[in-house]
């Protein structure tokens, strides 16, 4: 039997079908809205790859049911700027060259806004902290530092 | 770990007994074959094979080496732009396809500029000095006259376009290797830190990674794996997985098993809810004794490296000698999006969409399998998650392949984390003796090395999974040239580094970054510096002493500068729990090419046996730098990864199969605990550009176990550096 929930990504409603109610978000945003943000990481909860925010919170869409944030706001990477209106967090992250293969970028850029949306003035301590759970394979972390310390300096 | 090709009988006789459950299948929304020009040359001696000027003078670059997140396109874009004088913003790349791309070799190595650009580079000279001598009978006016620049030739205040100059005959001729290439003094692009061309769409979600490749009608697989590494298929039920709603198939071959569904999630929940009866494989090791196991394998052939003098006698003649033992353990390349792959077969022709590093060769390895010519496979690389060698993303091809022929539909394959963490080729378990001997002066009289490392097949390629589960025609693995690294760079008189290659190693092995020169630099640099303290010398003179070659002294003083590196050759200082030292490390890469030098602070806690890597400071010479910033993200990424592998990785298993399946199981360094990095870097533009990434890479263990040995007198010489061990070496006093 297929059920169908009303997502709200980005400012806009969207229906989804989906057979089971216990799908995780992270493939509804993939494969049924075909947004490229969220990646799938680990489907586990322990990268971050796959973060967006619900109303206004960092979640892991890999670990958070369609049924449980229908009707909740979601802002994926998209919905933070697109390259030709870039957020400054995302101008930051090009200024720093803060990318190698970019996989994980999407979730330490998600995971900073919830930071400097909180913080204003994080330390090198308070920015390795709030992103201590987001995984880099790449080793990209001292540019990614750099970016968010760019960023928050651009946001005040 | 034995892998053999099978024979066709085999082959014929195990694909007999495929079973194939279906569901009711969608119907097939047939998808239009992307087909570029057929007449496109591929030639790696022909300038069309790498460069297309169109009507609008813009260029298309055919690169068969692949941007895996290091960079590399944009390096070469800037490279070709360079060469051509064309503006950046016209050049643009065509990556590792095998209907249009050359085959310039695997990307690994650190090759891609050294090699696949240098190709590029002189593809585009031989253009242009035809397009100037072209521009120069048009004109009628001498070669030298002609000027070229923004994709036009100019003489004397005419132009004429490049899209104009080929228009009649177009541009069917050989590489010259003579053509002359621009002066390093005249390069505009080449040497500019040119910003990478993929990171705004990768900063708003805009790029398309292979996990994002959608086909009109595909559909999803999930696949499911044995108990143990060579445990058979005994039995499947998949009552249950065809309970799930938009479930297609069940694809079993041999020991290959995968399950098939309309959706992504569907293929989850049915890859759940089958039910495989695997038998009870325990063919691995015990973990606990792997080293006895590794040491103890068949030894098929025996290879010295360097031999000179007779380090034999020395050593036993020598009155002041060391001897140690090393090990590193078994890494995963654990890319932080397991492999995907995407394959559509298509009148007898399969096109596979693949993050593979290795298209062409992928190609060969899947006609073998498949038993098709190889001219009815196509591999279409799209960038995936960073791989750092030869990790899934083939097998996942091979998956998606087999998967799309039995089911008769594109199939989209993504591993699971499991999957990746499990099944991926792993950088192979490596066993390093080392013997030294000093004479009276403090140098160095005698040095003897053995590793004991996986054979290398004369093909080098890594066994694709599915063929070797589904009992399919396949070749013997390769784990990469991992004998490179054990010889030295150092003058010393009696002198031999003997390679053994094992017959066996306990799983299917691969390259990652930096295989070989990175676990043998690890021996090797560590025992440098265990002949310094016994010399009593400072470990950076004391490499100084032994080395002659000027760029790498060079190297080794730069990074002692950038560091204020001061002479070392007591303990540092008891007290408290947490002690600081520094270590150093060199290497010139394979002896042919980059140098590299580097000092890592540590500090240690005493009571918790926890290290910390706080700074790196490196000096790195690669000749001929394309892209400042580039080399510094590839440099930060290498040491970073490195630091990562040296203090927390290890591949944990049982009897059967791994048990570190994801993050938790195998940590990864994160933000709190990544150092900070600082470099020199020096620029040589009128030398070769040669590798960078691996060659900073392969020096960042010993450096942390010389940092160690410098903060707590205790040496480390087993990879990785857990709490456990240094705990331990402090109650030995090793
Ligand atoms: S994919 Fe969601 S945390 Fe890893
Ligand atoms: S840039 Fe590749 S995983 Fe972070």
């Amino acid at each position: 039997m297929s059920h169908s929930y009303t997502l709200k990504v980005n400012g806009q409603s969207h229906t989804v079908q989906v057979d089971d109610p216990k799908m995780p978000l992270l493939y509804a945003l993939r494969n049924d809205l075909h947004l490229r943000g969220p990646h799938f990481g680990c489907g586990l909860g322990q990268c971050g790859a796959c973060t967006v925010h619900v109303d206004g919170h960092p979640v892991r869409s890999c670990s958070v049911s369609v049924a449980k944030v229908a009707g909740q706001s979601i802002t994926t990477l998209e919905g933070l700027g697109s390259p030709e209106h870039l957020h400054p967090i995302q101008q930051a992250f090009i200024d720093e060259q803060a990318a190698q293969c970019g996989y994980c970028i999407n979730g330490m850029i998600m995971q900073t806004k919830a930071l400097l949306d909180k913080n204003k003035h994080p330390s090198e301590q308070d920015i390795r902290q709030a992103l201590a759970l987001n995984l880099c394979r790449c080793g990209t972390h001292v540019r990614i530092i750099r970016a968010v310390q760019r960023a928050a300096a651009a946001l005040v | 770990m034995t892998h053999e090709v099978l024979n066709r009988r085999v082959f014929l006789k195990t694909a007999g007994s495929l079973m194939v459950t279906f569901a009711l299948l969608p119907d097939r929304v047939s998808v239009a074959a992307d087909t570029p020009a057929a007449s496109k040359s591929v030639a790696t001696d022909a300038v069309e094979g790498f460069i297309q000027i169109h009507p609008d003078n813009s260029v298309t670059i055919y690169s068969g080496k692949v941007d895996l997140g290091t960079g590399v396109r944009t390096a070469i874009t800037q490279i070709a732009a360079e060469e051509l004088d064309i503006p950046l913003a016209q050049v643009t790349i065509v990556q590792g396809d095998t209907l249009t791309t050359p085959d310039q070799g695997l990307t690994w190595g650190s090759l891609s500029i050294q090699v696949g650009g240098m190709q590029i580079r002189q593809a585009c000279a031989t253009a242009r000095a035809a397009l100037i001598s072209r521009a120069a009978s048009k004109f009628s006016a001498p070669a030298q006259a002609i000027k070229t620049h923004e994709g036009r030739c100019w003489h004397e205040g005419a132009s004429t376009s490049y899209a104009e100059l080929i228009e009649a005959e177009g541009l069917v001729l050989k590489v010259d290797p003579k053509a002359p290439t621009k002066a390093p003094a005249d390069y505009q692009v080449v040497g500019k830190s040119v910003a990478r061309l993929d990171i705004p769409a990768k900063v708003t979600g805009q790029f398309e990674y292979m996990h994002d490749f959608r086909l009109p009608g595909m559909v999803h697989a999930r696949v499911v794996r044995p108990t143990g590494v060579h445990a058979e298929l005994l039995s499947v039920d998949d009552q249950a997985a065809r309970k799930v709603p938009g479930f297609v198939a069940t694809v079993r071959e041999g020991n290959f098993l995968a399950v098939v569904a309309r959706t992504e999630w569907g293929a989850i929940q049915a890859s759940a809810a089958i039910k495989p009866v695997w038998s009870a494989w325990q063919g691995l090791p015990e973990q606990n004794r792997l080293w006895d196991y590794v040491r103890n394998t068949a030894i098929s052939k025996s290879e010295d490296l360097q031999n000179a003098g007779d380090p034999a006698t020395v050593l036993q003649q020598s009155a002041k000698k060391l001897r140690a033992t090393y090990d590193f353990a078994i890494h995963t390349h654990g890319s932080l999006g397991p492999s995907c792959a995407v394959a559509e077969w298509k009148d007898g022709m399969v096109t596979c969409w693949t993050a593979s590093q290795q298209v062409h060769l992928l190609r060969k390895q899947m006609a073998q399998m498949m038993k098709v010519p190889e001219s009815q496979v196509r591999c279409i690389y799209i960038a995936g998650s960073g791989c750092y060698g030869r990790n899934g993303h083939e097998d996942a091809a091979a998956d998606a392949v087999l998967i799309a022929k039995v089911v008769n539909q594109p199939v989209r394959v993504q591993w699971m984390r499991a999957d990746e963490h499990g099944w991926d080729p792993k950088g192979p378990p490596f066993l390093l003796d080392f013997r030294g001997a000093l004479d009276d002066q403090g140098h160095i009289a005698a040095w003897e090395s053995q590793a004991y490392i996986p054979k290398r097949p004369a093909q080098a390629s890594v066994t694709l999974l599915a063929a070797d589960l589904a009992l399919m025609p396949h070749e013997v693995a390769h784990p990469g040239n991992v004998h490179q690294g054990l010889a030295i760079p150092y003058q010393v008189p009696n002198l031999k580094t003997t390679a053994h290659y094992l017959s066996h190693t306990p799983f299917r092995a691969s390259w990652i970054r930096a295989p070989g020169r990175m676990q043998n630099t690890f021996g090797s640099e560590s025992f440098m510096d265990e002949l310094a303290h016994a010399a009593s010398a400072d470990p950076m003179e004391f490499r100084l002493r032994h080395l002659i070659d000027p760029r790498g002294r060079e190297c080794l003083e730069r990074v002692a500068q950038l560091a204020h590196w001061q002479p070392r050759t007591g303990k540092a200082a008891d007290s408290g729990d947490v002690v600081r030292g520094r270590g150093v490390s060199y290497i010139k890469y394979e002896l042919v090419r980059t140098y590299v030098a580097v000092v890592a602070d540590v500090e240690v806690n005493r009571r918790t046996g926890k290290i910390r890597v706080t700074h790196f400071y490196i000096a790195h010479d690669c000749g001929q730098i394309i892209n400042p910033d580039g080399l510094k993200n590839q440099l930060e990424g290498n040491i970073i990864q490195t630091v990562s592998r040296t203090l927390l990785e290890e591949i944990k298993f049982n009897r059967s199969q791994v048990t570190t399946l994801d993050w938790v199981s195998y940590p990864i360094l994160t933000f709190p605990e990544v150092p900070q990095v600082t470099m020199d870097l020096i620029d040589r533009p009128t030398e070769k550009p040669w590798g960078a990434g691996e060659p900073a890479a392969s020096v960042v263990p010993s450096a942390i176990a010389n940092g160690v040995y410098d903060a707590l007198g205790v040496r480390l010489r087993s990879v990785p550096f857990t709490p456990h061990k240094v705990l331990e070496a402090m109650r030995t006093r090793t």
